[in-house]
């Protein structure tokens, strides 16, 4: 497992004349982690979707290592080494947790005995094995987060797209999250780009942050910049509650 | 499978294979009854219980592979074993329309089965119509009496037996094999969540295409079946919506996604069957055998949704869990 470089270029999308991405440009190198903020409705998730094969972009490129992937269905994305998770979480409700990854680990693996030692492996390492025969739907919600991560991570991909796998999780667990993240990407090289609305996290974890609002990127640098930032200020960070 | 389960199941495979020495007349028509109730029950729970796709249409493969082969042969003289083949390719290309078109327009649950119940139902009044195939007068096939031809699937009750029971316990190996496959795999995902399915890699319109055929294929093979045991098909009931909805009768009240389920449901509801009929016919009350039969159903969906054979299962100690 290694990391690939994604670039979106001129990145748009319009729903039925309703513009919820326009023009928006972005590179992650390989192996790197890079955040994507911005207030709800910005239109993260749906840059997302563009990269994820969910939706095709009415603008602009997505390539991966230099190989065009926008347009593909999700399963050729896959192929492609994109792994994702959902904001609202997805399990396979009625199958174990084990099998759940199992799905995902058969991606690379076509035959179920060794699908299922790669699952193993791979929950052992998110803190999941010892609720590997649960079913998915009699999970907490931050062990669900993390199922979602295991089962992304099971496809091995190059690049990994987080949807706010840290919202509704504790301070320690996010802190758990954060470690496992950052040792993934040290060991594997994984790409990674994430979409999260805890600070905490974002600050801890990513190398460079795109800011996004009303569809249009707004900023970017590093977390550092992106916090004294006045444009990002002024439409995400900076508004306090005066009462 | 533990010990337990498998001693289990060659007492009832033994049993089986003894049964025409065993039971009578009656009683072996009754387990014909079940065991293809059985067997259409699992090709049909190969697109509910596994992948999720409800069919309301599934007569419609029964009734083109019955009528596909058995024309052959009263038209052509082309023997069952050879016009299976046809029966299958026919009723695996209806399938195939049916899922293109609900698959890859995203016709979901409810949608997707009023599509199913459409096709079949066309059909039907196609077949009213086409001379070849006998009208609405319906299509007869020799009946040779006295004669055991396997060859030309002539013969007696014993014969049909066999057959039907040897396509039950493939039907079933059949599934168990798919099941522990990937496509199996990728189908429980399918049923689960599509989109998180489609995801991980799964190629859902494939897999969903190998859902409707497959199970196509074995529906077709019922019918022939079905043509050769009774001699007779007739587009008001081979087509029927009311055939199409009692195959999925026995997964449901068996268990849907399990691999006894079929064969579970097929006893309860064959045996409920038989019993109200018994009682409809001491009692002189006409309909009393449909009112009975859809309370038990009723009672059975209520009590143990996830159908009887889980609950039997974990009650004996062998796991078999929906999957």
């Amino acid at each position: 497992m290694s990391g690939a470089r994604l670039e979106l270029a001129g990145l748009g999308k319009t729903f039925r004349g309703l513009r919820a991405v326009h023009d928006v440009s972005f590179a992650v190198p390989a192996g790197a982690i890079h955040a994507l903020i911005g207030p709800n409705g910005a239109g993260k998730t749906t840059i997302f979707n563009m990269i994820a094969g969910v939706y095709a972009p009415t603008a602009g490129t997505v390539t991966l290592d230099g190989r065009s992937i926008a347009g593909l269905r999700p399963d050729r994305v896959c192929d492609a080494g994109v792994g994702r998770t959902f904001q609202i979480v997805k399990p396979f409700k009625g199958l174990s947790v084990l099998e759940n990854v199992t799905v995902g680990a058969l991606h690379r693996r076509p035959r179920l005995g060794p699908a299922r030692e790669h699952a193993e492996a791979i929950l052992a390492r998110l803190g999941l094995h010892d609720r590997r025969h649960q079913l998915a739907e009699n999970l907490t919600l931050p062990d669900r987060k993390r199922l979602e991560v295991a089962r992304a991570l099971a496809t091995e991909p190059k690049l990994l797209l987080l949807d706010e796998v840290m919202a509704g999780l504790r301070p320690t667990e996010v802190d758990v999250m954060v470690a496992f993240l950052r040792g993934l990407s040290a060991e594997t090289g994984l790409t990674i780009l994430l979409i999260e609305h805890v600070m905490r996290a974002v600050m801890a974890l990513a190398a460079r942050v795109t800011v996004v609002s009303y569809g249009e990127k707004i900023a970017e640098g590093t977390p550092a910049e992106i916090a004294r930032n006045q444009a990002v200020l002024d439409v995400y960070l900076g508004h306090e509650d005066p009462a | 499978m533990n010990t337990r389960a498998l001693a289990g199941l060659l007492v009832l495979l033994a049993f089986l294979m003894a049964a025409p020495m065993l039971l009578g007349g009656y009683g072996l028509s009754v387990l014909i009854l079940v065991l293809y109730f059985a067997y259409v029950g699992q090709a049909w729970n190969i697109m509910m219980g596994f992948a999720g796709q409800l069919s309301l249409g599934h007569a419609l493969y029964a009734g083109i592979g019955g009528y596909v082969a058995a024309g052959l042969y009263t038209h052509y003289g082309i023997g069952p074993w050879m016009g299976v083949f046809a029966a299958v390719g026919a009723a695996v290309a209806a399938g195939a329309i049916v899922g293109y078109l609900g698959f890859r327009f995203s016709l979901a649950g409810v949608y997707f089965a009023l599509l199913t119940i459409a096709f079949g139902e066309f059909t039907r009044i196609g077949f009213d119509n086409w001379s070849w195939a006998g009208g609405s007068g319906g299509m007869f096939l020799k009946v040779e009496r006295g004669v055991s031809d396997l060859a030309n699937l002539r013969g007696g009750t014993v014969m049909f037996y066999y057959v039907i029971l040897a396509m039950a316990v493939g039907a079933f190996v059949l599934c168990r094999a798919l099941l522990e496959s990937r496509l199996g795999r990728y189908w429980l995902a399918i049923r689960e969540d599509a989109e998180a399915a489609q995801a991980v890699g799964v190629p859902v319109l494939w897999c969903k295409m190998l859902a409707v055929t497959i199970s196509a294929a074995l529906t077709a093979l019922a019918g022939v079946w079905n043509a050769f045991y009774y001699n007779n098909l007739f587009p008001e009931t081979a087509f029927a919506v009311g055939r199409s909805i009692e195959m999925t009768l026995s997964p449901i009240i068996g268990g849907l996604g399990t691999l006894f389920g079929p064969f579970v449901g097929a006893v309860v509801l064959t045996g409920l069957g038989e019993l109200f009929t018994d009682l409809s016919d001491q009692f002189h009350v006409a309909g009393l055998k449909q009112i009975f039969y859809g309370l038990a159903l009723l009672i059975i969906v209520m009590y143990r949704p996830a159908g009887i054979w889980p609950w039997i299962a974990t009650r004996l100690g062998f796991e078999e869990r929906r999957k």
